[in-house]
Protein backbone atom coordinates (compact mmCIF):
# COMPACT_ATOMS: atom_id res chain seq x y z
CA UNK A 1 0.00 0.00 0.00
CA UNK A 2 2.79 2.42 0.92
CA UNK A 3 5.99 2.44 -1.09
CA UNK A 4 8.80 4.68 0.01
CA UNK A 5 11.49 4.39 -2.65
CA UNK A 6 14.93 5.94 -2.56
CA UNK A 7 13.63 8.75 -0.38
CA UNK A 8 15.97 11.62 0.41
CA UNK A 9 14.89 14.53 2.53
CA UNK A 10 16.87 17.45 3.93
CA UNK A 11 15.76 20.15 6.32
CA UNK A 12 16.06 23.70 4.93
CA UNK A 13 19.30 24.07 6.95
CA UNK A 14 20.81 21.19 4.95
CA UNK A 15 20.62 18.46 7.61
CA UNK A 16 19.93 15.19 5.80
CA UNK A 17 17.18 13.21 7.52
CA UNK A 18 16.72 10.44 4.95
CA UNK A 19 19.09 9.34 2.22
CA UNK A 20 18.08 6.68 -0.25
CA UNK A 21 15.60 5.32 2.26
CA UNK A 22 13.30 2.50 1.09
CA UNK A 23 10.43 1.05 3.09
CA UNK A 24 7.20 -0.76 2.18
CA UNK A 25 3.95 -1.19 4.06
CA UNK A 26 1.21 -3.61 3.01
CA UNK A 27 -2.50 -2.82 3.37
CA UNK A 28 -4.01 -3.58 6.76
CA UNK A 29 -0.68 -3.75 8.60
CA UNK A 30 -0.11 -2.25 12.04
CA UNK A 31 3.19 -0.38 12.17
CA UNK A 32 4.98 1.52 14.86
CA UNK A 33 7.85 3.89 14.08
CA UNK A 34 10.18 4.10 17.06
CA UNK A 35 13.11 6.39 17.63
CA UNK A 36 14.63 9.04 19.89
CA UNK A 37 13.60 12.66 19.39
CA UNK A 38 15.21 14.27 16.37
CA UNK A 39 15.53 10.99 14.48
CA UNK A 40 13.14 12.08 11.72
CA UNK A 41 10.10 9.99 12.65
CA UNK A 42 7.69 12.91 12.58
CA UNK A 43 9.25 14.03 9.30
CA UNK A 44 8.59 10.56 7.88
CA UNK A 45 4.95 10.79 8.95
CA UNK A 46 4.60 14.25 7.39
CA UNK A 47 6.11 12.89 4.17
CA UNK A 48 3.53 10.08 4.18
CA UNK A 49 0.80 12.63 4.91
CA UNK A 50 1.83 14.76 1.93
CA UNK A 51 2.69 17.71 4.18
CA UNK A 52 6.38 17.52 3.21
CA UNK A 53 7.74 16.72 -0.23
CA UNK A 54 10.85 14.52 -0.70
CA UNK A 55 13.96 16.09 -2.21
CA UNK A 56 14.62 12.87 -4.10
CA UNK A 57 12.81 9.60 -4.52
CA UNK A 58 9.10 9.10 -4.05
CA UNK A 59 6.39 8.23 -1.60
CA UNK A 60 3.54 6.32 -3.23
CA UNK A 61 0.33 5.32 -1.54
CA UNK A 62 -2.08 3.03 -3.36
CA UNK A 63 0.14 3.39 -6.43
CA UNK A 64 -0.17 7.19 -6.51
CA UNK A 65 2.63 9.58 -5.83
CA UNK A 66 1.95 11.68 -2.74
CA UNK A 67 2.41 15.36 -3.54
CA UNK A 68 -0.27 16.81 -1.27
CA UNK A 69 -2.47 15.48 1.55
CA UNK A 70 -4.34 12.47 0.29
CA UNK A 71 -8.10 12.38 1.00
CA UNK A 72 -8.01 8.78 2.23
CA UNK A 73 -5.19 9.30 4.73
CA UNK A 74 -6.05 10.40 8.26
CA UNK A 75 -3.55 12.23 10.48
CA UNK A 76 -3.68 12.54 14.26
CA UNK A 77 -1.13 14.68 16.08
CA UNK A 78 -0.15 14.84 19.72
CA UNK A 79 -1.84 18.14 20.36
CA UNK A 80 -3.03 21.41 18.87
CA UNK A 81 -4.92 19.65 16.09
CA UNK A 82 -8.40 20.80 17.14
CA UNK A 83 -9.88 24.18 16.33
CA UNK A 84 -10.03 25.97 19.71
CA UNK A 85 -12.98 28.10 18.57
CA UNK A 86 -15.15 25.19 17.46
CA UNK A 87 -17.20 22.88 19.65
CA UNK A 88 -16.44 19.17 19.89
CA UNK A 89 -19.33 18.57 17.48
CA UNK A 90 -18.03 21.11 14.97
CA UNK A 91 -14.51 19.75 15.25
CA UNK A 92 -15.73 16.23 14.49
CA UNK A 93 -17.74 17.59 11.55
CA UNK A 94 -14.81 19.69 10.24
CA UNK A 95 -13.40 17.15 7.77
CA UNK A 96 -16.85 16.53 6.34
CA UNK A 97 -17.42 20.28 6.01
CA UNK A 98 -14.08 20.69 4.23
CA UNK A 99 -15.17 17.93 1.83
CA UNK A 100 -18.49 19.66 1.29
CA UNK A 101 -16.62 22.94 0.69
CA UNK A 102 -14.76 21.54 -2.32
CA UNK A 103 -17.13 18.81 -3.45
CA UNK A 104 -15.87 15.37 -4.54
CA UNK A 105 -13.07 16.74 -6.73
CA UNK A 106 -10.62 13.87 -6.20
CA UNK A 107 -8.02 16.35 -4.96
CA UNK A 108 -9.34 17.60 -1.62
CA UNK A 109 -11.93 14.84 -1.22
CA UNK A 110 -12.30 11.36 -2.74
CA UNK A 111 -13.74 11.59 -6.25
CA UNK A 112 -17.35 10.60 -6.79
CA UNK A 113 -18.22 10.62 -3.09
CA UNK A 114 -20.43 13.54 -2.14
CA UNK A 115 -20.91 14.02 1.60
CA UNK A 116 -24.62 13.48 2.11
CA UNK A 117 -25.19 12.50 5.72
CA UNK A 118 -22.88 14.89 7.58
CA UNK A 119 -25.15 15.14 10.62
CA UNK A 120 -25.66 11.40 10.92
CA UNK A 121 -21.99 10.55 10.42
CA UNK A 122 -20.90 13.18 12.95
CA UNK A 123 -23.36 11.97 15.56
CA UNK A 124 -22.48 8.33 14.97
CA UNK A 125 -18.79 9.03 15.62
CA UNK A 126 -19.46 11.28 18.61
CA UNK A 127 -21.50 8.39 19.98
CA UNK A 128 -18.92 5.71 19.14
CA UNK A 129 -16.20 7.60 20.98
CA UNK A 130 -18.39 8.47 23.95
CA UNK A 131 -18.37 12.21 23.23
CA UNK A 132 -22.09 12.89 22.75
CA UNK A 133 -22.46 14.58 26.13
CA UNK A 134 -19.56 16.92 25.27
CA UNK A 135 -20.78 17.86 21.79
CA UNK A 136 -21.36 21.50 22.79
CA UNK A 137 -18.09 21.95 24.72
CA UNK A 138 -14.97 23.66 23.42
CA UNK A 139 -11.58 21.89 23.34
CA UNK A 140 -10.35 24.13 26.16
CA UNK A 141 -13.06 22.78 28.43
CA UNK A 142 -12.38 19.05 28.07
CA UNK A 143 -9.57 16.71 29.17
CA UNK A 144 -6.60 15.70 27.05
CA UNK A 145 -8.05 12.22 26.55
CA UNK A 146 -11.36 13.65 25.39
CA UNK A 147 -9.54 16.00 23.03
CA UNK A 148 -7.71 13.08 21.48
CA UNK A 149 -11.00 11.15 21.17
CA UNK A 150 -12.39 14.17 19.32
CA UNK A 151 -9.41 14.15 16.96
CA UNK A 152 -9.87 10.42 16.34
CA UNK A 153 -13.61 10.85 15.67
CA UNK A 154 -12.90 13.71 13.25
CA UNK A 155 -10.40 11.63 11.31
CA UNK A 156 -12.43 8.40 11.23
CA UNK A 157 -15.58 10.30 10.16
CA UNK A 158 -13.84 10.63 6.79
CA UNK A 159 -13.53 6.81 6.55
CA UNK A 160 -9.78 6.73 5.84
CA UNK A 161 -7.94 3.58 4.77
CA UNK A 162 -4.69 4.76 6.36
CA UNK A 163 -4.30 6.25 9.80
CA UNK A 164 -1.10 8.16 10.63
CA UNK A 165 -0.56 9.05 14.27
CA UNK A 166 2.24 11.23 15.65
CA UNK A 167 2.89 10.60 19.36
CA UNK A 168 -0.88 10.55 19.77
CA UNK A 169 -0.96 9.66 23.47
CA UNK A 170 2.33 11.13 24.72
CA UNK A 171 0.68 13.98 26.60
CA UNK A 172 -1.84 11.80 28.45
CA UNK A 173 -1.70 10.18 31.88
CA UNK A 174 -1.08 6.41 32.02
CA UNK A 175 -4.67 5.11 32.45
CA UNK A 176 -6.02 7.42 29.73
CA UNK A 177 -3.15 6.41 27.46
CA UNK A 178 -3.91 2.69 27.90
CA UNK A 179 -7.58 3.35 27.38
CA UNK A 180 -6.96 5.15 24.09
CA UNK A 181 -4.40 2.58 22.94
CA UNK A 182 -7.03 -0.12 23.43
CA UNK A 183 -9.62 2.00 21.65
CA UNK A 184 -7.25 2.51 18.71
CA UNK A 185 -6.74 -1.25 18.45
CA UNK A 186 -10.50 -1.87 18.59
CA UNK A 187 -11.20 0.72 15.90
CA UNK A 188 -8.40 -0.77 13.81
CA UNK A 189 -10.04 -4.18 14.02
CA UNK A 190 -13.47 -2.74 13.16
CA UNK A 191 -12.44 -0.68 10.16
CA UNK A 192 -9.61 -2.65 8.50
CA UNK A 193 -7.33 0.38 8.73
CA UNK A 194 -3.65 0.41 7.98
CA UNK A 195 -2.07 2.15 10.97
CA UNK A 196 1.28 3.82 11.45
CA UNK A 197 1.99 5.13 14.93
CA UNK A 198 5.06 7.27 15.54
CA UNK A 199 6.28 7.06 19.11
CA UNK A 200 9.36 7.50 21.26
CA UNK A 201 8.00 5.04 23.84
CA UNK A 202 9.25 1.46 23.61
CA UNK A 203 6.15 0.08 25.36
CA UNK A 204 3.80 1.84 22.97
CA UNK A 205 5.69 0.59 19.92
CA UNK A 206 5.65 -2.95 21.33
CA UNK A 207 1.89 -2.82 21.87
CA UNK A 208 0.70 -1.06 18.71
CA UNK A 209 3.18 -2.25 16.08
CA UNK A 210 3.01 -5.72 14.60
CA UNK A 211 6.01 -4.43 12.73
CA UNK A 212 8.30 -1.81 14.18
CA UNK A 213 10.51 0.49 12.16
CA UNK A 214 13.38 1.79 14.27
CA UNK A 215 14.98 5.06 13.25
CA UNK A 216 18.17 6.45 14.73
CA UNK A 217 21.23 8.47 13.79
CA UNK A 218 20.81 10.89 10.90
CA UNK A 219 20.69 10.40 8.03
CA UNK A 220 18.50 7.30 8.04
CA UNK A 221 19.57 5.05 5.15
CA UNK A 222 18.63 1.44 5.84
CA UNK A 223 15.42 0.76 7.74
CA UNK A 224 15.78 -1.42 10.85
CA UNK A 225 12.70 -3.61 11.01
CA UNK A 226 11.60 -5.57 14.06
CA UNK A 227 8.74 -8.05 13.58
CA UNK A 228 6.39 -8.22 16.55
CA UNK A 229 3.58 -10.57 15.48
CA UNK A 230 1.70 -10.79 18.77
CA UNK A 231 1.06 -7.04 18.98
CA UNK A 232 -2.01 -4.95 18.12
CA UNK A 233 -4.09 -6.79 20.70
CA UNK A 234 -4.84 -5.25 24.14
CA UNK A 235 -4.24 -8.65 25.79
CA UNK A 236 -0.65 -8.67 24.49
CA UNK A 237 0.35 -6.33 27.32
CA UNK A 238 0.05 -9.17 29.86
CA UNK A 239 2.18 -11.70 27.97
CA UNK A 240 5.88 -12.60 28.36
CA UNK A 241 6.25 -12.00 24.60
CA UNK A 242 5.41 -8.33 25.22
CA UNK A 243 8.21 -8.03 27.75
CA UNK A 244 10.57 -9.78 25.34
CA UNK A 245 9.50 -7.41 22.54
CA UNK A 246 10.25 -4.42 24.76
CA UNK A 247 13.71 -5.78 25.54
CA UNK A 248 14.42 -6.41 21.87
CA UNK A 249 13.24 -2.95 20.87
CA UNK A 250 15.36 -1.36 23.59
CA UNK A 251 18.41 -3.12 22.17
CA UNK A 252 17.57 -2.05 18.62
CA UNK A 253 17.04 1.50 19.74
CA UNK A 254 20.45 1.60 21.40
CA UNK A 255 22.08 0.04 18.34
CA UNK A 256 20.46 2.65 16.10
CA UNK A 257 21.87 5.61 18.02
CA UNK B 1 -19.77 43.68 32.76
CA UNK B 2 -23.26 43.49 34.26
CA UNK B 3 -25.84 45.88 32.94
CA UNK B 4 -27.01 46.93 36.41
CA UNK B 5 -23.49 47.84 37.51
CA UNK B 6 -22.99 49.95 34.38
CA UNK B 7 -26.26 51.73 35.13
CA UNK B 8 -25.28 52.27 38.77
CA UNK B 9 -21.94 53.74 37.68
CA UNK B 10 -23.79 56.17 35.36
CA UNK B 11 -26.10 57.24 38.19
CA UNK B 12 -23.11 57.73 40.51
CA UNK B 13 -21.36 59.92 37.92
CA UNK B 14 -24.58 61.92 37.56
CA UNK B 15 -24.67 62.50 41.32
CA UNK B 16 -21.04 63.69 41.36
CA UNK B 17 -21.84 66.03 38.47
CA UNK B 18 -24.90 67.38 40.31
CA UNK B 19 -22.89 68.05 43.47
CA UNK B 20 -20.16 69.77 41.45
CA UNK B 21 -22.79 71.93 39.70
CA UNK B 22 -24.25 72.99 43.06
CA UNK B 23 -20.86 73.73 44.51
CA UNK B 24 -19.59 75.71 41.53
CA UNK B 25 -22.89 77.42 40.79
CA UNK B 26 -21.80 78.97 37.50
CA UNK B 27 -23.25 78.74 33.96
CA UNK B 28 -20.18 76.84 32.69
CA UNK B 29 -21.36 73.75 34.59
CA UNK B 30 -25.14 73.33 34.29
CA UNK B 31 -26.78 70.56 36.38
CA UNK B 32 -27.21 67.17 34.70
CA UNK B 33 -31.02 67.20 34.61
CA UNK B 34 -31.04 70.49 32.71
CA UNK B 35 -28.52 69.11 30.22
CA UNK B 36 -30.52 65.91 29.86
CA UNK B 37 -33.72 67.79 29.08
CA UNK B 38 -31.91 69.88 26.44
CA UNK B 39 -30.39 66.65 25.12
CA UNK B 40 -33.82 65.02 24.90
CA UNK B 41 -35.25 67.81 22.74
CA UNK B 42 -32.09 68.45 20.72
CA UNK B 43 -31.44 64.81 19.85
CA UNK B 44 -34.65 64.85 17.81
CA UNK B 45 -33.41 67.87 15.88
CA UNK B 46 -30.03 69.40 15.07
CA UNK B 47 -28.05 67.30 17.57
CA UNK B 48 -29.57 64.08 16.20
CA UNK B 49 -28.37 64.95 12.68
CA UNK B 50 -24.90 65.78 13.94
CA UNK B 51 -24.87 62.51 15.88
CA UNK B 52 -25.73 60.60 12.70
CA UNK B 53 -23.06 62.47 10.73
CA UNK B 54 -20.40 61.52 13.30
CA UNK B 55 -21.67 57.95 13.56
CA UNK B 56 -21.57 57.57 9.77
CA UNK B 57 -17.94 58.79 9.69
CA UNK B 58 -16.81 56.38 12.39
CA UNK B 59 -18.69 53.41 10.95
CA UNK B 60 -17.37 54.10 7.45
CA UNK B 61 -13.81 54.28 8.83
CA UNK B 62 -14.31 51.06 10.78
CA UNK B 63 -15.63 49.23 7.74
CA UNK B 64 -12.82 50.51 5.55
CA UNK B 65 -10.20 49.60 8.17
CA UNK B 66 -11.55 46.06 8.65
CA UNK B 67 -11.79 45.47 4.90
CA UNK B 68 -8.20 46.54 4.25
CA UNK B 69 -6.30 45.71 7.46
CA UNK B 70 -7.64 42.17 7.90
CA UNK B 71 -6.46 40.79 4.54
CA UNK B 72 -3.14 42.65 4.92
CA UNK B 73 -2.69 41.34 8.47
CA UNK B 74 -3.52 37.78 7.43
CA UNK B 75 -1.08 37.99 4.53
CA UNK B 76 1.74 39.28 6.75
CA UNK B 77 0.95 36.78 9.48
CA UNK B 78 1.06 33.85 7.08
CA UNK B 79 4.21 34.86 5.26
CA UNK B 80 7.34 35.44 7.35
CA UNK B 81 9.22 36.80 4.32
CA UNK B 82 6.52 39.38 3.57
CA UNK B 83 6.49 40.32 7.22
CA UNK B 84 10.27 40.78 7.24
CA UNK B 85 9.90 43.38 4.50
CA UNK B 86 6.98 45.30 6.00
CA UNK B 87 7.44 45.02 9.73
CA UNK B 88 10.10 47.78 9.97
CA UNK B 89 7.73 50.13 8.14
CA UNK B 90 4.88 49.24 10.46
CA UNK B 91 7.23 49.53 13.42
CA UNK B 92 7.96 53.14 12.51
CA UNK B 93 4.42 54.16 11.54
CA UNK B 94 2.45 52.37 14.26
CA UNK B 95 3.42 54.57 17.26
CA UNK B 96 2.99 57.91 15.44
CA UNK B 97 -0.02 59.61 17.02
CA UNK B 98 -2.24 59.82 13.98
CA UNK B 99 -3.96 62.95 15.26
CA UNK B 100 -0.90 65.02 14.34
CA UNK B 101 -1.57 64.03 10.74
CA UNK B 102 -4.92 65.83 10.77
CA UNK B 103 -3.56 69.07 9.25
CA UNK B 104 -1.53 67.13 6.68
CA UNK B 105 -4.51 65.07 5.58
CA UNK B 106 -6.70 68.17 5.42
CA UNK B 107 -4.06 69.76 3.17
CA UNK B 108 -4.09 66.80 0.83
CA UNK B 109 -7.72 65.75 0.89
CA UNK B 110 -9.33 69.08 1.56
CA UNK B 111 -12.13 69.64 4.03
CA UNK B 112 -14.31 66.83 2.73
CA UNK B 113 -15.83 63.93 4.63
CA UNK B 114 -13.21 61.74 2.99
CA UNK B 115 -10.47 63.48 4.95
CA UNK B 116 -12.22 62.83 8.25
CA UNK B 117 -12.88 59.19 7.40
CA UNK B 118 -9.26 58.73 6.35
CA UNK B 119 -7.90 60.12 9.62
CA UNK B 120 -9.93 57.69 11.74
CA UNK B 121 -9.22 54.92 9.27
CA UNK B 122 -5.46 55.38 9.80
CA UNK B 123 -5.81 54.89 13.55
CA UNK B 124 -7.92 51.77 13.21
CA UNK B 125 -5.94 50.35 10.31
CA UNK B 126 -2.63 49.99 12.15
CA UNK B 127 -4.25 48.69 15.31
CA UNK B 128 -6.13 45.96 13.42
CA UNK B 129 -3.21 45.19 11.12
CA UNK B 130 -0.82 44.56 13.97
CA UNK B 131 -3.20 42.48 16.09
CA UNK B 132 -4.45 40.36 13.17
CA UNK B 133 -0.89 39.82 11.92
CA UNK B 134 0.29 38.65 15.33
CA UNK B 135 -2.77 36.44 15.72
CA UNK B 136 -2.28 34.82 12.32
CA UNK B 137 1.42 34.31 13.00
CA UNK B 138 0.60 32.66 16.33
CA UNK B 139 -1.53 29.93 14.74
CA UNK B 140 0.20 26.66 15.53
CA UNK B 141 1.68 24.91 12.51
CA UNK B 142 0.30 21.65 13.94
CA UNK B 143 -3.21 23.05 13.63
CA UNK B 144 -2.67 24.05 10.01
CA UNK B 145 -1.09 20.64 9.25
CA UNK B 146 -3.95 18.70 10.75
CA UNK B 147 -6.61 20.74 8.96
CA UNK B 148 -4.66 20.35 5.70
CA UNK B 149 -4.64 16.62 6.30
CA UNK B 150 -8.46 16.76 6.31
CA UNK B 151 -8.25 17.98 2.72
CA UNK B 152 -8.19 21.74 3.26
CA UNK B 153 -6.42 23.81 0.62
CA UNK B 154 -5.74 27.54 0.79
CA UNK B 155 -9.39 28.62 0.56
CA UNK B 156 -10.67 26.17 3.16
CA UNK B 157 -7.78 27.06 5.49
CA UNK B 158 -8.79 30.70 5.24
CA UNK B 159 -12.45 29.88 5.85
CA UNK B 160 -12.00 27.36 8.67
CA UNK B 161 -8.74 28.45 10.33
CA UNK B 162 -7.41 31.93 9.54
CA UNK B 163 -10.70 33.80 9.48
CA UNK B 164 -12.11 32.46 12.78
CA UNK B 165 -8.68 32.70 14.41
CA UNK B 166 -8.42 36.40 13.58
CA UNK B 167 -11.97 37.39 14.56
CA UNK B 168 -11.14 38.06 18.22
CA UNK B 169 -8.12 40.13 17.15
CA UNK B 170 -10.27 42.24 14.80
CA UNK B 171 -12.87 42.91 17.46
CA UNK B 172 -10.31 43.54 20.20
CA UNK B 173 -8.49 46.01 17.94
CA UNK B 174 -11.75 47.82 17.21
CA UNK B 175 -12.71 47.96 20.88
CA UNK B 176 -9.29 49.22 21.94
CA UNK B 177 -9.20 51.94 19.31
CA UNK B 178 -12.76 53.24 19.54
CA UNK B 179 -11.83 55.70 22.29
CA UNK B 180 -8.99 57.17 20.24
CA UNK B 181 -11.12 57.14 17.10
CA UNK B 182 -13.90 59.19 18.71
CA UNK B 183 -11.36 61.60 20.21
CA UNK B 184 -9.76 62.16 16.83
CA UNK B 185 -13.17 62.46 15.24
CA UNK B 186 -13.83 65.37 17.59
CA UNK B 187 -10.62 67.07 16.53
CA UNK B 188 -11.32 66.40 12.85
CA UNK B 189 -14.80 67.86 13.15
CA UNK B 190 -13.47 71.12 14.53
CA UNK B 191 -12.08 71.87 11.08
CA UNK B 192 -14.31 73.30 8.42
CA UNK B 193 -17.49 71.34 8.67
CA UNK B 194 -21.09 72.14 9.49
CA UNK B 195 -22.07 68.65 10.62
CA UNK B 196 -20.93 66.34 13.35
CA UNK B 197 -20.74 66.35 17.12
CA UNK B 198 -17.33 68.01 17.22
CA UNK B 199 -18.72 70.97 15.30
CA UNK B 200 -21.87 71.03 17.48
CA UNK B 201 -19.89 71.10 20.72
CA UNK B 202 -17.49 73.74 19.48
CA UNK B 203 -20.24 75.93 18.03
CA UNK B 204 -22.37 75.95 21.17
CA UNK B 205 -19.47 76.12 23.60
CA UNK B 206 -17.06 78.60 22.08
CA UNK B 207 -19.19 80.61 19.68
CA UNK B 208 -22.71 80.78 21.08
CA UNK B 209 -21.85 80.24 24.77
CA UNK B 210 -24.93 78.03 25.08
CA UNK B 211 -23.51 75.72 27.77
CA UNK B 212 -26.45 73.33 28.27
CA UNK B 213 -26.36 72.64 24.51
CA UNK B 214 -22.59 72.21 24.58
CA UNK B 215 -22.94 69.65 27.38
CA UNK B 216 -25.74 67.90 25.46
CA UNK B 217 -23.18 67.55 22.66
CA UNK B 218 -20.61 66.15 25.09
CA UNK B 219 -23.20 63.64 26.32
CA UNK B 220 -23.98 62.66 22.72
CA UNK B 221 -20.29 62.17 21.95
CA UNK B 222 -19.87 60.04 25.08
CA UNK B 223 -22.89 57.97 24.09
CA UNK B 224 -21.42 57.53 20.62
CA UNK B 225 -18.19 56.13 22.08
CA UNK B 226 -20.00 54.00 24.64
CA UNK B 227 -22.49 52.71 22.08
CA UNK B 228 -19.74 51.67 19.69
CA UNK B 229 -17.81 50.04 22.52
CA UNK B 230 -20.82 48.06 23.69
CA UNK B 231 -21.73 47.22 20.11
CA UNK B 232 -18.32 45.67 19.45
CA UNK B 233 -18.43 43.94 22.82
CA UNK B 234 -21.80 42.44 21.91
CA UNK B 235 -20.49 41.34 18.51
CA UNK B 236 -17.53 39.66 20.18
CA UNK B 237 -19.84 37.70 22.47
CA UNK B 238 -21.95 36.68 19.50
CA UNK B 239 -19.13 35.80 17.13
CA UNK B 240 -16.54 34.42 19.56
CA UNK B 241 -18.52 32.40 22.11
CA UNK B 242 -15.54 30.12 22.85
CA UNK B 243 -13.75 33.03 24.51
CA UNK B 244 -16.47 33.26 27.12
CA UNK B 245 -16.95 29.52 27.74
CA UNK B 246 -15.88 28.73 31.30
Amino acid sequence: MIEVDGLSFHYPDGTAVFEGFTWHVAAGEAWAVLGPSGCGKTTLLYLLAGLRIPNLGAVRIGGERVARPRPRSGLILQDFGLLPWATVHDNVALGLRVRGFYGPDGKHAPAGEAVTARREITHAWLDRLGLSHLAGSYPGQISGGQRQRTAIARTLALSPDLLLMDEPFAALDAPTREDLQNLTLQLRAETALTTIVVTHTIEEAALLGRQVLVLGRLPNRLPRLVPNPGAADPAFRATPEYVAACTRLRRELEAAR
Amino acid sequence: MKRTSVLLAAVALGIVWQIAAWALHRPILPPPLEVLSVFATEILGELGLDFLASLARVVASMALAVLTAVPAGLALGQSPSLNRVFSPVIYILYPIPKVVLVPVILLFLGISDVAKVVIIFLILFFQILVLVRDQAAAIRPELVASVRSLGAGRRALFRFVYYPASLPAILTALRQSIGTAVAVLYVAELFATQHGLGYYIYLHGSTLFDYPRMYAGVVAMSLLGLGLYFGVDWLQRRLCPWQYAA
